[in-house]
């Protein structure tokens, strides 16, 4: 118990909860974007795959790491139009349609970096995003390290926060996806095209959600390996769920998922003697289980998540 | 009226496939008066709102507003043009607030931020003026039907609109409710905006329009001034022929079938029961008035067999009902028609001899060594079901969701009444059809009763109620009126019951036409 | 740009959608292989030659295809009742660890009994592992398409323990790996060369008596009704509840044997690579199958000829083998659109 409160109150432990958080993120707040608009979206583990490759290609390939960010967003936002496309415009599955997304995604990222790097038998390595020390306040004890000292990417998830909060409950667009996500038909009766707004936050959430991809890739570590996004896609979906579709909640959430992988990593260490690591390796996802279960009957749902629009039906 | 008309249709012309939904209609509103447009359902009003609105674009003709053309295909331009609409089937987000719905689409979605306060005031001086009272900050899940009303025609008004129209607005409303609604139409016009009124129901027409325009079969059959159309002559122009719907003749009840005592479900809300008191005899159709979600859903759930968590007894012919157990409530003779036929009555991606066994699959007349399906039995059943019942179909093996609405409550209709029930549960059996299959509806249950079953009849339409039910009653937050005979009560009576004020048949309430 | 109901879907039109979804994601692999710089032609032909092209090819092909049809069958009568049942994955790892458990040693009997009841075994345990998931949907509505993708995770990662913990074979040298199955409980060999072993009967079997169980019973009735329309089948008198947890245990079970099929028919004993991802196949078989059990045998047979293919392809011109798992997605995504296609038409006016 004491080596359990030792873990906490190193500044190393905060500052590895306050990296790993970065891709969970930017992954639930990119989920919350589509569900918000009505959308599952389980292209996600598929699109933060591609993101993940994408942006580390693009850097390996001799571009620098900021385009490598927007390069990777791109990409994701093309597989979101893809999943609009199915899911929006012609009402599909969006079950089916985010499975297949993901599949499609991740067996394309997979094959791109093989194609491009036949030979490469350990994974070649870029020069990733390196830590920004802020003047001042990077000098706090614990907090300065654990929050100051990080890189320029895991500052924009945090930042990503709030914005997404402004811009959903603030904006004028954020109401019409909140509504597109509540009633399509009230968006539609007010001028405003509902296929349009869900495609466009389908579009911006996979941004998201492969920028946070790109972050692992790019920021964490400096190389891609296969199966590295490993399940994180699927704990941004639980964790959506368990922040009740809220931002604020979602960076609690998410930093509570990113707490335990922390201190799973040092308590491997220190308790892996007699306690199996894979039952570290496995809490994430039993922890993304009984979010769902504590949260399953206070949340609201959107209402109309998974329900398709279609133009001129009961108008 | 030489003026320009501030809306005119020029031969609007929608076909879809081989039906043609509306055939040349051309019509004009003049600033300042209330227009009714009068058709039955499927007669194609919905269709010509769905123009206006650019949801679908005309094949033939052109729609102009104040003398300019609308450009087609496009909810923007209708909006932008000053014409606002308020559904029939509300559009609003439950889990907003009343100011979110109002102002959605009011300003440029690229703004980085919302004029809230702007906003609160120019709503304010809205209420404030036309007396629709409702609170900006609530959510819309928390109001009434009336108030989600009010936001609809806020909504519109909002956005300055200049043409207003509304899709059978009093279906869901109390006939008090209705007057205010009314009252507020008027005092509407008399600021100058023009309103289309949208309805079926004659008598609100002729009380609230100064023109009515009749549609059948997707043509304009007559337009008339009000001051000299007679309700006979508009009913004969809105059908094409003198329908009459079937009425009562006097049968003395027999014995007692349902007797529902103390029926309670738990919780607070609206729809859950409050001690019901109910009885039911052989030759007897009792009917249930009220506005929508004050707990008739409930307790059809429970005569269903869908609800079980309730306190109270109800006994069918002296035996207690198989709570929360449908197929053992059927095969003890009850008969049921739900509410919603899309949602509840049928599979519609399965074939309509499947649909025919849904309620009894387990029985010896379609199921073999108890998991078997016997196709060759259950289809020559749906055989003789589908000619009994006159469903309109290639056959049992065809399916069910190609169906028109009237066959589809027809195929429900025959799955309900074939094995003879002792009680039907008949839940808006006619919402939505059209007047041919109202009239087969309406037959098939007298016909029931002929021969003795005892039938609830749950309905929001009082006239509906008035014409086809021996015993009435009002139900409003949970609480079921006692059931006396239809005619006991004035329908001003039954509205003030249906808006929650006690069953006070013999005390004088000194109530006024505007309400309360 | 409008979508509405054909007035008749012919059955020809029906039966031809799942070709077109095969010949759309063929054009997009074709893409893909042009990319690579091989000839198109070339290398669909070194597909069909590596899945087809010989007795060894077939019988390869055929031996891969057992695990398809159990986990196509398992997520076709899932989606039927519209439960997503995502963790086929997970529960054939389930069904292995049963067979692994009891058929080390730890019970003898005859290979004819021997055998069915490693198969009964797998089977409680894929459905055993279902039993969170679909409670959870049926009594508090958690989607279960996340909750079977996670348990995917954790069950491998049981796995990973138990063959390098308390259940790792001391005789594999230093493998992860599991103790063989005893020789009663292997399921024999079906020709004298190859590896195609008695699996695919018992597949062949399940797939008839799983069609006949949706078209012809009260069961299958249900599980059809609950799926397209819920709250009608609860009107009717169906206990939907009920239905969707039989529905899971039926699901889970058929991927359990899919395990015990592998463990005791093919490799003989339980590892880590027991399956390269025939769970999330049996995704896209189920769905090229349009949901009917009979037709996921030649849809099972058409992925795994793909990806036996894809073997020998790449060996032969220099493409990477996950070409044959961007077909997989691919081809899930089209049977979607050209099914639709199949019972809709999209006009472009309204």
């Amino acid at each position: 118990m004491s080596e359990f409160i030792d873990i906490l109150l190193t500044a190393g432990f905060w500052a590895a909860t306050i990296r790993i958080v970065s891709p969970l993120i930017f992954g639930t707040l990119g989920e919350l974007i589509c569900e918000r608009a009505g959308v599952l979206n389980l292209g996600i583990e598929g699109i933060m795959t591609v993101g993940a490759m994408s942006g580390w290609m693009w850097v390996y390939q001799g571009g620098d790491l900021w385009t490598g960010v927007l390069f990777a967003a791109c990409v994701g936002a093309i597989f979101g139009l893809l999943h609009a496309v199915f899911t929006v415009h012609l009402c599909l599955s969006q079950h089916v349609t985010g499975i297949g997304i993901t599949l499609f995604a991740s067996s394309l990222s997979y094959f791109v970096y093989r194609m491009l790097l036949p030979d490469a038998t350990t994974p070649p390595k870029i020069v990733p995003f390196k830590p920004i020390a802020v003047p001042w306040l990077s000098d706090l004890p614990i907090i300065g390290e654990a929050l100051f000292t990080q890189s320029a990417l895991t500052y924009l998830a945090l930042a990503a926060v709030p914005m997404v909060w402004y811009v959903l409950f603030r904006t004028p667009v954020g109401l019409a996806v909140r509504m597109s996500g509540e009633n399509p038909v009230a968006v539609e009766a007010q001028g405003i095209n509902v296929l349009a707004v869900r495609t466009g936050a389908v579009m911006v959430g996979s941004a998201f959600m492969a920028v946070g991809g790109a972050f692992i890739t790019m920021s964490w570590f400096d190389a891609f390996y296969f199966g590295m996004i490993n399940g994180r896609g699927w704990i941004c979906v639980a964790l959506v769920i368990f922040a009740s579709w809220q931002p604020g909640k979602a960076l609690l959430g998410a930093l509570l998922f990113a707490g335990l992988e922390a201190i799973q990593v040092r308590a491997q260490q220190s308790a892996g003697a007699f306690i199996p690591y894979q039952f570290f390796l496995a809490l994430p996802y039993v922890m993304s289980i009984l979010a769902m279960i504590v949260m399953a009957r206070k949340t609201r749902y959107p209402q109309a998540l998974l329900v398709p629009f279609r133009r001129g039906e009961r108008v | 009226m030489s003026k320009t008309p501030v809306l005119e249709f020029r031969g609007v012309t929608k076909r879809f496939g081989t039906l043609t939904a509306n055939d040349n209609v051309s019509l004009t509103l003049h600033q300042g008066e209330v227009l009714a447009l009068l058709g039955e359902n499927g007669a194609g009003k919905t269709t010509l709102m769905n123009i206006l609105f650019g949801h679908y674009q005309a094949d033939e003709g052109e729609i102009l507003v104040d003398g300019e053309t609308l450009p087609p295909g496009s909810t923007q331009s209708a909006i932008n043009a000053g014409i606002g609409m308020v559904h029939q089937h509300f559009t609003l987000a439950d889990n907003l607030s009343v100011l979110e719905n109002i102002t959605l689409g009011t300003e440029s979605l690229w703004s980085l931020r919302q004029d809230q306060a702007k906003a609160r005031e120019k709503l304010a001086a809205m209420i404030s003026d036309y007396g629709l009272v409702v609170d900006p900050d609530a959510q819309v899940s928390e109001l009434s039907v009336g108030e989600r009303q009010r936001v609809e025609i806020l909504k519109a008004l909002y956005r300055d609109a200049r043409i207003l129209i509304l899709d059978e607005p009093t279906a869901v409303l109390t006939p008090q409710e209705a007057e205010r609604l009314f009252a507020t139409l008027k005092s509407i016009t008399e600021k100058g905006l023009a309103i289309i009124f949208i309805s079926h129901k004659l008598h609100e027409i002729l009380a609230v329009s100064n023109r009515i325009a009749v549609l059948r079969r997707g043509a304009i059959v007559g337009t008339l001034e009000t001051a000299v159309s007679k309700r006979e002559q508009l009913a004969e122009l809105m059908v094409g022929r003198m329908v009459t719907r079937p009425r009562l003749s006097a049968i003395e009840p027999g014995e007692l079938v349902l007797e529902v005592r103390d029926l309670s479900t738990s919780g607070t809300g609206a729809t859950e029961l409050k001690q019901v008191d109910l009885t039911l005899h052989q030759h007897e159709i009792v009917g249930i008035a009220g506005v929508a979600g004050n707990g008739q859903g409930t307790l059809a759930d429970i005569l269903s067999g869908l609800r079980k968590d309730f306190s109270g007894t109800v006994q069918l012919n002296g035996q207690m009902l198989k709570a929360g157990n449908p197929r053992a409530i059927v095969a003890s003779g009850v008969g049921r028609i739900p509410e919603d036929r899309h949602a509840r009555g049928v599979v519609a991606d399965m074939d309509i001899w499947e649909n025919l066994i849904s309620e009894d699959i387990r029985s010896d007349e379609v199921c073999r060594a108890g998991f078997i399906i016997d196709g060759t039995s259950a289809r020559a059943r749906a055989e003789k079901q589908i000619e009994k019942f006159d469903v309109r179909c290639k056959g049992p093996d065809a399916e069910t969701k190609l169906l028109s609405g009237g066959n589809m409550q027809k195929l429900i209709l025959a799955r309900a009444l074939s094995n003879t029930p002792s009680f039907i549960l008949a839940n808006q059996p006619v919402r939505g059809l059209d007047e041919g299959a109202i009239a087969y509806v309406q037959e098939q249950l007298l016909e029931a009763r002929k021969r003795g079953a005892a039938i609830l009849l749950v309905s929001e339409d009082l006239d509906e109620l008035m014409a086809l039910t021996d015993r009435m009653a009002v139900m409003s937050h949970g609480t079921l009126s006692s059931a006396l005979p239809t005619g006991d009560r004035t329908i001003a009576e039954i509205g003030l019951m249906m808006a929650g004020h006690g069953d006070q048949g013999q005390s004088n309430m000194g109530i006024s036409a505007n309400g309360h | 740009m409008v979508i509405e109901p054909r007035e008749t879907v012919s059955v020809w039109r029906a039966g031809l959608a799942p070709v077109w979804a095969i010949l759309a994601s063929l054009v997009v692999c074709a893409m893909l292989i042009s990319w690579a710089g091989a000839s198109i032609p070339n290398a669909y032909y070194l597909l069909f030659k590596g899945a087809f092209g010989s007795a060894f090819a077939l019988n390869e092909t055929l031996t891969r295809s057992i695990p398809l049809i159990f986990t196509g069958l398992a997520v076709s009568v899932a989606f039927r009742a519209k439960f997503y049942n995502i963790g086929a994955e997970g529960q054939l790892y389930a069904g292995a660890l049963a067979a692994t458990f009891f058929g080390t040693g730890l019970i003898t009997l005859p290979p004819a009994l021997m055998v069915p009841f490693l198969v009964l075994t797998g089977a409680l345990a894929g459905g055993a592992l279902l039993i969170i998931p679909v409670l959870l949907k049926t009594h508090l509505k958690v989607d279960e398409v996340v909750t079977t993708l996670l348990l995917n995770f954790v069950v491998l990662l049981v796995v990973s323990y138990l063959i390098e913990g308390p259940w790792k074979d001391p005789a594999s040298l230093g493998w992860p790996q599991a103790a063989s199955i005893i020789d009663e409980g292997v399921l024999p060999t079906l020709l004298a060369k190859g590896r195609l072993h008695f699996g695919l009967i018992i597949a062949l079997f399940m797939a008839v008596i799983i069609w006949l169980m949706m078209r012809f019973t009260v069961q299958g009735y249900e599980i059809r009704a609950v799926g397209h329309n819920a709250k009608a089948a609860e009107f009717s008198g169906i206990n939907v509840n009920r239905t969707v947890i039989m529905t899971a245990m039926i699901s889970g079970g058929l991927a359990g044997i899919a395990g015990v099929s592998e463990t005791a028919g093919l490799k003989g004993y339980l590892t880590l690579d027991l399956s390269p991802g025939f769970g999330y196949t049996g995704i896209a078989v189920a769905m090229l199958a349009q949901l009917n059990p009979l037709a996921v045998v030649p849809a099972a047979i058409f992925l795994s000829a793909v990806y036996v293919g894809a073997d020998a392809m790449s060996r032969a011109v220099n493409i990477p083998t996950y070409i044959a798992d961007v077909l997989v997605g691919v081809s899930i995504l089209a049977v979607l659109c050209s099914v639709m296609l199949s019972q809709y038409r999209i006009r472009w006016r309204t």
